[in-house]
């Protein structure tokens, strides 16, 4: 074969050929940063008294990037980078928008508390054993779920959380952990079987897997593609994720298991992921398969809430108990799914960013307890009081903004749940909230009573080892912080929602970034 | 072509899922690489089958000579078969601990995370 080629291929058209601009790289940023610092970990592996000082510094970077890339996307609308330069529908999109890149900034908040928790929480031998290049790995899947903008690719990302978070879980190796981590492993890698199923027949009828490009032919094909039956597997396979009702008992069989700084994370963003990818798949992409299903939906969302909220009032073990009450939480995000309507889905899209943060405090809060109390258990853990008076207005807090009640940030989402229910007539999806929300109140505010105000069950307060409670409070203050705001000026969060609500409702901004020519419908 | 893909999906999904269902999870394992693998053979069936011939472009042309078989679900399986793979590795290296540290693989057995008589909450103050 001769070396040189006789004929000049055009390539205009078909690759992109201006150089992405400097600041549209932020779009990759958020996966980049803790991929890299992740790789670095690993290389880092004997080097423990550095891991929890870089981990913050790599957070940190991080949530600088989500925030830079939710002011940009807030101000120009859906940022899109494509990889390999080929134009989409061929090459790899990465789409930013406004429910993306805010969703990704909330989590790495999260994981930014986390990090900072951790610091108590994981010993020499949880570092050397790789916590925080899992930790790091696992926010580049968590970040890269939300910020990709093709099916298949959001599979992968899924992939790539999924692994971090079984080493994650099993690290300890405890016959608990063991026992939790096969029930999360499997029963997780089917649901993410059940996504690649449909996401092959998505292929099959569409021929692309790029999300917008999906978006804008999927009208075309109405007619003639089983796309109920598509939305169904991405329902089922989302909602395993998730931990909506019938699919959810992979949840409490594994989150109490694994150290306590994982089960915050996990508690706090992984089954969002889910949330998201139900809001992406199935309002941004199939939204008439979804309003067909919305009575089914409703009926899975009112179970999760009160089942989940039930099978708190049942434990004995803080963190078993807060295990429930992320599934009703998750309940009560499909509420706003199963509604559809813009203030239904920026009512979830709020609850999302607040129960992230709520959910993972909450845990942080349990660490506290044993910390400082000496048990995990109800029924040994109280006077807390005693000695800890932060503590127990932080608690307070935490058991107001899940519950639903003022001055915390769960209540103005569930204002909005409850007004677009009884605007879409489904008086009785308002009734599921109210009373989970009476319910979760009743379930924390037990738990207040008995770790904080009723006196301690053996006489005087247990020993305990030495805890650095200075620590945990920075931790826990870095997320009721955001709480706080939430609850007292919702007003930017509402607009955010309100904006990334109508980013998926109406896709065609999201369309018009990935094909800038001739795009829109 | 397709007829004959489609019922040997159709039959690996069956074995896959009869096998989830069971109570040990070795054979729970076996049935999860099949599942995976009826996944990989939906993706290629579903990229269309044509005629084996691989998609390069002669040189003067433009365009392949003939129809050429579709190389993105190729590489969508690969990519697929690569992460089962692994995911499957870790499975097995995990229900191998589990059977040395718990002493069963029969899903019955395995109660260490949620003990069967759990105590109750503390029901008065």
């Amino acid at each position: 074969m001769a070396g040189e080629t006789s004929k000049v291929v055009d390539l205009t058209g078909k690759m992109v050929l201006d150089p992405v601009p400097l600041a549209d790289w932020l779009v990759v940023a958020p996966v980049a940063i803790p991929i890299v610092a992740g790789a670095i970990f690993l290389m880092l592996r004997h080097e423990t008294k550095l891991h929890g000082w870089l981990a913050l510094v790599a957070l940190t970077a991080t949530l600088g990037a989500n925030i830079g890339l939710l002011a940009r996307v807030m101000e120009n609308g859906p940022l899109v980078m494509t990889m390999g330069r080929w134009l989409p529908p061929f090459g790899i999109s990465f789409t930013a928008d406004t429910l993306g890149a805010s969703m990704s900034l909330v989590a790495t908040l999260v994981a930014a508390a986390c990090g900072v928790y951790s610091v108590i929480d994981i010993g020499r031998v949880g570092r050397r054993y790789g916590f925080y290049a899992f930790m790091l790995m696992m926010m580049a899947g968590v970040n890269g779920a939300f910020l990709t903008g093709d099916i298949f690719n959001l599979y992968v990302w899924f992939e790539v959380f999924l692994i971090s978070s079984f080493g994650l879980l099993v690290l300890g190796s405890e016959h608990r952990q063991l026992d939790g981590a096969t029930k999360y492993a499997i029963l997780n890698l089917v649901g993410t079987m059940l996504f690649l199923t449909a996401t092959a027949f998505v292929y099959g009828i569409f021929g692309t897997l790029n999300m917008a490009d999906i978006a804008r032919s999927v009208d075309g094909a109405r007619d003639t593609a089983p796309l109920m039956t598509l939305s169904v597997l991405y329902l089922l396979a989302f909602g395993m994720k998730a931990a909506a009702f019938p699919v959810n008992f992979w949840l409490p069989a594994s989150y109490h298991t694994p150290r306590l700084v994982t089960a915050a994370l996990f508690g706090g963003v992984l089954t969002k992921v889910g949330i998201y990818a139900l809001l992406r798949v199935m309002v941004m992409l199939f939204p008439p398969e979804l309003e067909r299903l919305s009575v089914l939906v409703a009926w899975v969302a009112g179970a999760t809430m009160i089942l989940g909220t039930i099978g708190a009032l049942a434990q004995t073990d803080l963190r078993r108990l807060l295990g429930f009450i992320v599934i009703s939480g998750v309940g009560v995000m499909l509420a706003g799914l199963a509604l559809g309507s813009a203030e239904g889905l920026s009512g979830t899209i709020f609850y999302a960013f607040h129960s992230m943060i709520a959910m993972t405090a909450l845990y942080l809060l349990a660490g506290m307890m044993k910390g400082l109390g000496g048990s995990y258990s109800l029924a040994k853990l109280g006077g807390l009081y005693v000695g800890y008076p932060l503590l127990a207005a932080m608690a307070l807090i935490l058991i107001l903004a899940a519950a639903g009640l003022p001055p915390a940030s769960g209540l103005w989402p569930k204002v909005m749940l409850v007004r677009a229910s009884l605007d879409a007539g489904a008086p009785w999806l308002a009734f599921a909230i109210l009373a989970t929300g009476f319910l979760t109140t009743l379930a924390l505010g037990r738990v207040f009573i008995l770790t904080i105000w009723r006196p301690s069950p053996a006489g005087e307060m247990p020993e305990v080892e030495p805890y650095p409670t200075g620590k945990a409070y920075m931790a826990l203050g870095v997320l009721i912080l955001p709480i706080l705001v939430m609850g007292l000026y919702p007003d930017p969060f509402i607009k955010v929602a309100g904006e990334a609500t109508a980013g998926i409702l109406d896709a065609s901004g999201y369309i018009q970034s990935v094909f800038p020519q001739g795009g829109g419908e | 072509m397709e007829a004959v893909l489609s019922i040997t999906v159709g039959i690996f999904f069956a074995v896959g899922i009869y096998l989830i269902l069971s109570k040990h999870i070795i054979r729970i394992l076996l049935g999860v690489t099949i599942f995976g693998n009826a996944v990989n053979l939906t993706i290629f069936t579903a990229g269309r089958v044509v005629r084996e011939v691989p998609p390069i472009i002669p040189e003067e042309l433009d365009v392949p000579a003939s129809i050429t078989a579709n190389p993105l679900p190729q590489a969508l399986i690969l990519t697929a078969i690569v992460i089962s793979f692994s995911f499957f590795a870790f499975l097995l290296v995990l229900a191998f601990r589990a059977y040395q540290e718990l002493g069963t693989d029969d899903t019955d057995g395995m109660r260490v995370a949620e003990p069967e008589r759990e105590e109750l909450p503390p029901l008065g103050y």
